[in-house]
């Protein structure tokens, strides 16, 4: 480095900490050498939360979040969609990577939520980066629910209707909490407005915040990894953990090859099936809402399938309540439990590599009823037949995966950790 | 060639991501032909004639502006002397007079806007081009309907037969049929009882047309979007093995 160039560094880094925040974080930041495939994901959840709120910066100067009907008849919301895939140049790129991002960072954090439950990332000391993490996954749940509704299309409009009102299931508040959130008797202009109000500015500054305090607290204690040994218990005599290179060179490089994977996949979809065979884009929401049409079938997105099914899976009413009430409860609960597992998972060990058999049946058992209950939840309910008895048993076995964790984590025969991580 | 690989990735992803929702859709009711889009310049242009002409009098399509009929190869000319009927200038959007009101009293319900309509007629039966080939060539004669026709895939539909002097008059042989669980199965056949204008080969061709012409406008900015996908891949899969070859460079001395 040239004297003035370093000079400039100097100057900067007495008024602001400049290299020492970029060895704390990247330089000196020290990560396990034995990351594997899962660890691609917390990079390009982060990759994706860019896309989005770049792609959004430019979908706000053109959309316009109004219910009223244009001359020819339309929403002018759902005309200004279309106005940014037609007539604004580059628009449709813009809008597809936008509608795309939204499935692709539920997919990249279902898989980087998965990555925690194999390796127990939530286990002791990481379990503020976990509840981080869990306030992140519910943030984004309302971020995806809010933007849903903003092309005003069929499925924005019926879907928003649907789960509002579960809010009026709630005892005593619930019908005036559903009326605050709609600020209206029925999903109207004012929901709209302030469904696009907190879709752009309200959620993404948790979002953001959160995302802030998730890195900030790995940083604090050190990543996990697929051993799930703690590589500060053995370090140099510079105090460098043995098992640790720096993040910055070898994982910034190594990012960059699953960022690139990542972008072909997204890129393959975006521009050949930005529909996602009316999974990604539904077929109904290519219709203006219409209050007073209602669609024979109303399925939510894909993401929030396995919780919608959860809400179905009831149908009792209990303690004098409606079963509507108890199913908000169970879709709740459903999603906050994994709030819990740092202190449902009893077992010894971290890693999935070291567990017993009994761990590793339930999780596989816990993925397959996950995927179960997320198709169960785009198809029309049977009124009692095989596909409700269905989701009925597989919503048992997804909290009993939680709720008796403390037991059989305990009782598993597991292997012994190895000292140092295994390459 | 190229339309070939990217039909085949197109494919491959449809089937990788949505394999379940076809196995589901197995046992449905609804039947529907296999609609033979095309993207020819000469096809979506009969399309549109087709369109401005029989349709683009009750339906509008409020998204699309009569100049970017020049993405199929019209020009402003041929635009402006043969097509342009509902505006004045070539830069305005196809819209109609009559207003959703009126259009709700005559005919029951407002005829929707037809821009999007091939994307939103898709549906677990088959693509929304299928559905708009099969319906409009399915209506048939019935004495009991205000308009006097049915459609066997839309029934009780608002809409007349508007090509009937093309395809003719078609009318239905309704059979009762026990569906095995106890209930009645109506089964519809139709039959051309006195033709049209045109054959009935000919009459298909022009429903594919007119169905083309409308997936294109659901989306006209389809085919450039392929085309910068495939460069795109290709970039991304350069850029990949370079990324991968500096990754593995930085890490030799990892063990």
């Amino acid at each position: 480095m040239t004297t003035k160039s370093q000079a400039l560094l100097n100057w900067v880094d007495e008024r602001f900490p400049l290299t020492s925040t970029w060895k704390a974080h990247l330089s000196e930041y020290y990560a396990p050498k034995n990351f594997n495939f899962w660890y691609f994901f917390g990079s390009l959840a982060l990759l994706v939360l860019v896309i989005q709120i770049v792609t959004g910066i430019f979908l706000v100067m053109h959309y316009k979040p109004d219910a009223s009907l244009n001359a020819a008849g339309v929403p002018v919301a759902f005309a200004a969609v279309e106005y940014i895939m037609r007539d604004v140049p580059g628009g449709w790129l813009i809008r597809y990577m936008h509608s795309t991002g939204a499935s692709a960072f539920f997919v990249v954090v279902y898989l980087h939520m998965f990555r925690g439950l194999l390796y127990g990332s939530y286990r002791k000391p990481r379990e503020l980066i976990w509840l981080f993490g869990v306030g992140i996954f519910l943030a984004l749940m309302a971020e995806a629910f809010m933007g849903y509704l903003l092309p005003w299309g069929q499925m924005s409009f019926w879907g928003a209707q649907v789960i509002v009102n579960l809010f009026s299931a709630i005892p005593v508040i619930g019908p005036d909490l559903a009326l605050v959130i709609r600020g209206d008797f029925v999903v109207s202009d004012a929901t709209l407005n302030r469904f696009f109000s907190f879709h752009v500015i309200a959620v993404p500054l948790v979002l953001i915040g959160l995302v802030l305090a998730h890195i900030v607290a790995l940083h604090e204690v050190g990543s996990n990894n697929p051993d799930g040994v703690e590589i500060k218990k053995k370090k140099d005599a510079n105090g460098i953990p043995l098992d640790g290179i720096p993040f910055h060179p070898y994982y910034t490089v190594k990012d960059i090859v699953g960022v690139v994977g990542f972008l072909i996949v997204f890129s393959a979809v975006m521009f050949f099936a930005p529909e996602g065979g009316g999974y990604f884009l539904e077929y109904n929401n290519f219709l203006p809402a219409d209050p007073l049409v209602t669609p024979p079938h109303i399925a939510p997105v894909w993401y929030f399938t396995p919780f919608y099914s959860l809400l179905r899976a009831v149908t009792y009413p209990l303690f004098g309540l409606d079963a509507k009430f108890w199913g908000v409860i169970a879709m709740g609960a459903g999603v906050v439990i994994f709030a819990f597992l740092p202190w449902l998972d009893r077992s010894p060990v971290k890693s999935i590599r070291y567990k017993g058999p009994i761990f590793k049946t339930a999780l596989v058992l816990f993925v397959i009823v996950f995927f179960i209950l997320g198709y169960l939840g785009v198809q029309p309910p049977d009124n009692g037949g095989i596909k409700d008895r269905t989701t009925q048993i597989c919503s048992v076995l997804y909290f009993a995966f939680f709720l008796l964790m403390p037991w059989y984590s305990k009782l598993d025969s597991c292997k012994p950790e190895p000292e140092r991580v295994t390459s | 060639m190229k339309t070939r690989a990217m039909k085949f990735v197109k494919r491959l992803f449809a089937v990788a991501l949505f394999a379940p929702v076809v196995a589901m859709a197995a046992g449905a009711a609804l039947h529907l032909d296999k609609a033979p889009v095309s993207t020819d310049p000469a096809a979506l242009q009969n399309g549109a004639k087709v369109f401005v002409n029989y349709c683009l009098n009750c339906h509008g399509a409020s998204f699309m502006r009569y100049n970017r009929l020049k993405d199929i190869g019209l020009s402003e000319e041929l635009i402006k002397d043969n097509l342009l009927f509902t505006a004045d200038k070539i830069g305005e959007q196809m819209k109609i007079a009559m207003t959703r009101d009126n259009g709700k009293a005559w005919f029951g319900a407002a005829p929707p806007d037809l821009t999007l309509v091939a994307r939103a007629r898709a549906s677990e039966f088959g693509s929304g081009a299928d559905w708009l080939y099969t319906y409009l060539r399915q209506f048939y004669r019935d004495p009991n309907r205000p308009t006097g026709w049915n459609n066997k895939v839309f029934e009780n539909v608002g809409m007349p037969h508007v090509l009937w002097e093309l395809q003719g008059d078609q009318v239905a042989h309704i059979e009762e049929k026990d569906d095995g669980h106890g209930g009645k199965l109506k089964e519809v056949s139709l039959e051309l009882a006195k033709p049209g204008t045109q054959t009935t080969a000919e009459y298909d061709k022009t429903v594919a047309d007119l169905v083309s012409f409308l997936v294109w406008m659901g989306e006209p900015m389809a085919e450039s979007r392929k085309n910068i996908g495939v460069i795109v891949l290709i970039f991304l899969t350069g850029l990949f093995v370079l990324s991968y070859a500096l990754k593995k460079n930085y890490w030799k001395d990892i063990h």
